[in-house]
């Protein structure tokens, strides 16, 4: 099969949608010539114009509310958001408008909106360019959250996304924009709510998100070597979550690792972990550990920022944990 | 171009170190964009070149308490109000020596001794803490007055609307200066505002000013006036300082045809250069000689070598330090 970028893979998505459905549109700062700082949309406002691919003032509670207010009325804007930083900015206009409009007009009014931004750290960006933000408006009824691995899970969810009815926020990881995946010439779509096992094992479960999921993949051939059989999965939405593949997934192993690049405190990994003790506890032989990025804002300098990411050395590490039943005992 | 004839020759020293403070704000980002090409940076920096008079004629009419809110293209803004070379390149280098302790980099880069209250790498983000510093003075009866520094791409932000209509309500002592350089990051600003900008200000009754932003004289004597009466109660101000980067958005941004023509670039660099224009008028009052002007060139490319030097050399923070300054009186947060 082809290998592509994700970048490409999210351009081409965006493509063959907006060449499906006129009402498809792209809203958000230097989205047009410049196709973004990360050049994901280069070639779009060519082939779309300038009606369709909308360049912005820095003005992110406008563009966002204004997409809002068109999505109610009849079209699907993808509103472009730099950085997943700038979530902070748009919050009311997500969080009270788009994710409630739905249910507060008894279900008259429907929001078919895309927020494509993104996530991850270890860019050298610091506090403010570096962080993973999912959890957030994860937490708010009303919103879908898909959080692509790779270029394929990249370019079927964005088309998903587009034909939602609902508010979607996808977050890609930056980090990841140039990295090639094998992606189908022929069209195809990834349904929400359907974990994706990458890698079936025996022993433990390892459960990534995003950026995570190759975190993951490399923790199970470090423990390959040593014996270990690791079993990875990626959610690929959390909004909808898959339970029913993550219980099977923790019942067959027995043990369950969370690995995702969101602040570890109140965040998804917490939450995945309870759902699976709450339904899956007479099976577990250890308890569901939670790995997620380190309780402070993302420093600037290279030699503290690569510690408050999960690794594969360190998901290993308490994988051996978990093996070696210390937790059990810890616990 | 004619150099505002404002101070006079007693000034000199004034003028001397106004044309210095321009240099070493240029020389800084000279070895900034080398570190970078040399891949010794980590990240990505926004270049204030081009932009010295701003930073400059503003700063150089403040005192060490008064107050500034920077931007992601700070580092013009930190030297001009009196960082030292040593700090801001080990902060730019992620080191302990850092200013910010190697926690911030290049887009939080800032001397707070001095009174600089932080660069922002949110757009517009420092307009609220502007705005409430000069609050602060007014409450507390302190005679500082704080200034705003922003983009033109900045105005977009609504945070300014709202932060102007109080402090024009409240009198608050503050200077919101909005550095227009033309562009917001690879858009022209006519694409991306709509009226005029000083507009903006007076339909909140602020007395706002344009003023050429490449004429450190010209800034520094409206910059003066209006720093004199906010201190008294007549703020806030509004100033619209006309200018251009030299460089792309950042240091990585150097393929930029397609969006800002070489020509323009080139008549900005010959025929509107801040360090150049005053350098002749220093030249031609009698001032200084071309050779002393230069000698102090030489010293300052010294400086910042060494300094460039010592911070490569400078050791990065202890691992320990990472869950450090999440609170405050808190001495590691994950202990
Ligand atoms: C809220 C927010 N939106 C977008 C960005 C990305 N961004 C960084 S600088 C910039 C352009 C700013 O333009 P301007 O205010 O004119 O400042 P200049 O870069 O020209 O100095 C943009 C869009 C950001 N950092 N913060
Ligand atoms: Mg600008």
């Amino acid at each position: 099969m082809r290998e592509i970028t994700l970048s490409q893979a999210v351009n081409e998505a965006l493509a063959e949608e907006m060449r499906r459905d006129e009402t498809v549109f792209i809203i958000g700062e230097d989205v047009a010539e410049a196709g973004t700082p990360f050049k994901v949309l280069s070639g779009l406002v060519e082939e779309f114009g300038a009606q369709r691919v909308v360049d912005t003032p820095i003005a992110e509670p406008g563009f966002m509310g204004l997409a809002v207010g068109a999505a109610m009325t009849g079209t699907r804007p993808v509103v472009d958001l730099m950085f997943g930083d700038f979530i902070y900015l748009i919050m009311d206009q997500l969080c009270n408008q788009a994710a409630k409009t739905h249910y507060m007009s008894g279900g008259k009014l429907s929001v078919p909106l895309v927020l494509r931004t993104n996530l991850g750290a270890t860019r050298r960006s610091a506090a403010q360019h570096s962080q993973s933000l999912h959890a957030l408006v994860a937490h708010i009824p009303g919103l879908k959250v898909a959080l692509p691995s790779s270029a394929y899970e990249a370019k079927g969810l964005m088309k998903t996304a587009i034909r939602d009815n609902n508010p979607v926020v996808i977050f890609e990881d930056k980090l990841m924009y140039n990295d090639k995946a094998p992606v189908p010439e022929e069209e195809f779509l990834i349904p929400f709510g359907q974990a994706n096992i990458k890698r079936e094992g025996s022993d433990i479960t390892l459960i990534g998100t995003s950026s995570m999921v190759q975190v993951c993949e490399k923790a199970a051939e470090i423990l390959a070597a040593e014996g270990i059989s690791a079993e990875v999965i990626d959610p690929r939405t959390i909004v909808p979550l898959d339970e029913e593949a993550l219980l099977k997934s923790a019942k067959k192993t027995s043990r369950v690792i969370v690995v995702d690049e969101g602040h570890q405190s109140f965040g998804i990994t917490g939450e995945i972990a309870s759902r699976i003790n709450e339904k899956a506890f007479y099976h577990l032989d250890a308890p569901v550990l939670r790995m997620g990025a380190m309780d402070v804002p993302v420093p600037f300098s290279p030699a503290l920022e690569d510690i408050t990411v999960p690794t594969p050395q360190g998901v290993a590490e308490n994988a051996r944990r978990l093996m070696s039943r210390e937790m059990i005992h810890a616990a | 171009m004619l150099m505002s004839p404002a101070k006079k020759k007693s000034n000199t020293e004034d003028y001397l170190r106004m044309y210095r403070q321009m240099v070493r704000i240029r020389t800084f980002e000279d070895n900034a964009n080398q570190l970078y090409l040399s891949a010794k940076m980590p990240g990505l920096t926004h270049m204030y070149s081009g932009e010295e008079a701003v930073a400059v004629g503003i700063c150089e009419a403040l005192k060490v308490t008064d107050k500034i809110t920077s931007t992601h293209r700070g580092h013009g803004h930190c030297v001009a109000k009196g960082a030292e070379f040593k700090q801001m390149f080990c902060e730019l280098l992620g080191k302990e020596e850092g200013y910010c302790r190697g926690k911030g980099g290049s887009m939080h880069i800032a001397d707070q001794s001095n009174g600089n209250l932080g660069a922002n790498a949110i757009v517009g983000g420092s307009m609220g803490i502007a705005t409430g510093s000069a609050f602060t003075a007014k409450l507390l009866g302190r005679d500082d007055v704080t200034v705003c520094f922003f983009g033109d791409g900045a105005t977009a932000q609504g945070l300014l609307y709202e932060v102007m209509n109080m402090a024009a309500l409240w009198n608050l002592p503050v200077i919101y200066a909005c550095e227009n350089n033309g562009y917001s990051e690879y858009t022209t600003t006519a694409e991306i505002a709509a009226g005029s900008i000083t507009a903006r200000a007076e339909a909140f009754g602020i007395e706002a000013h344009r003023v050429d932003g490449q004429d450190v004289l010209a800034v520094n004597t409206l910059t003066e006036s209006l720093v004199a009466r906010a201190r008294k109660g007549e703020g806030p101000f509004f100033i619209e300082l006309m200018t251009y980067r030299y460089h792309g958005h950042h240091v990585g941004d150097i393929n930029r045809e397609y969006y800002r023509p070489k020509d323009e670039e080139r008549d900005w660099k010959e025929n509107k250069d801040p360090i150049t224009l005053f350098g002749a008028y220093l030249t031609k009052e009698g001032i200084a000689t071309a050779e002393e002007l230069e000698a102090m060139q030489a010293d300052v490319r010294q400086d910042a070598a060494a300094a460039v030097e010592y911070a490569l050399a400078a050791k990065y923070p202890e691992e320990s330090e990472v869950d450090m300054h999440v609170y405050t009186d808190v001495r590691h947060a994950l202990a």
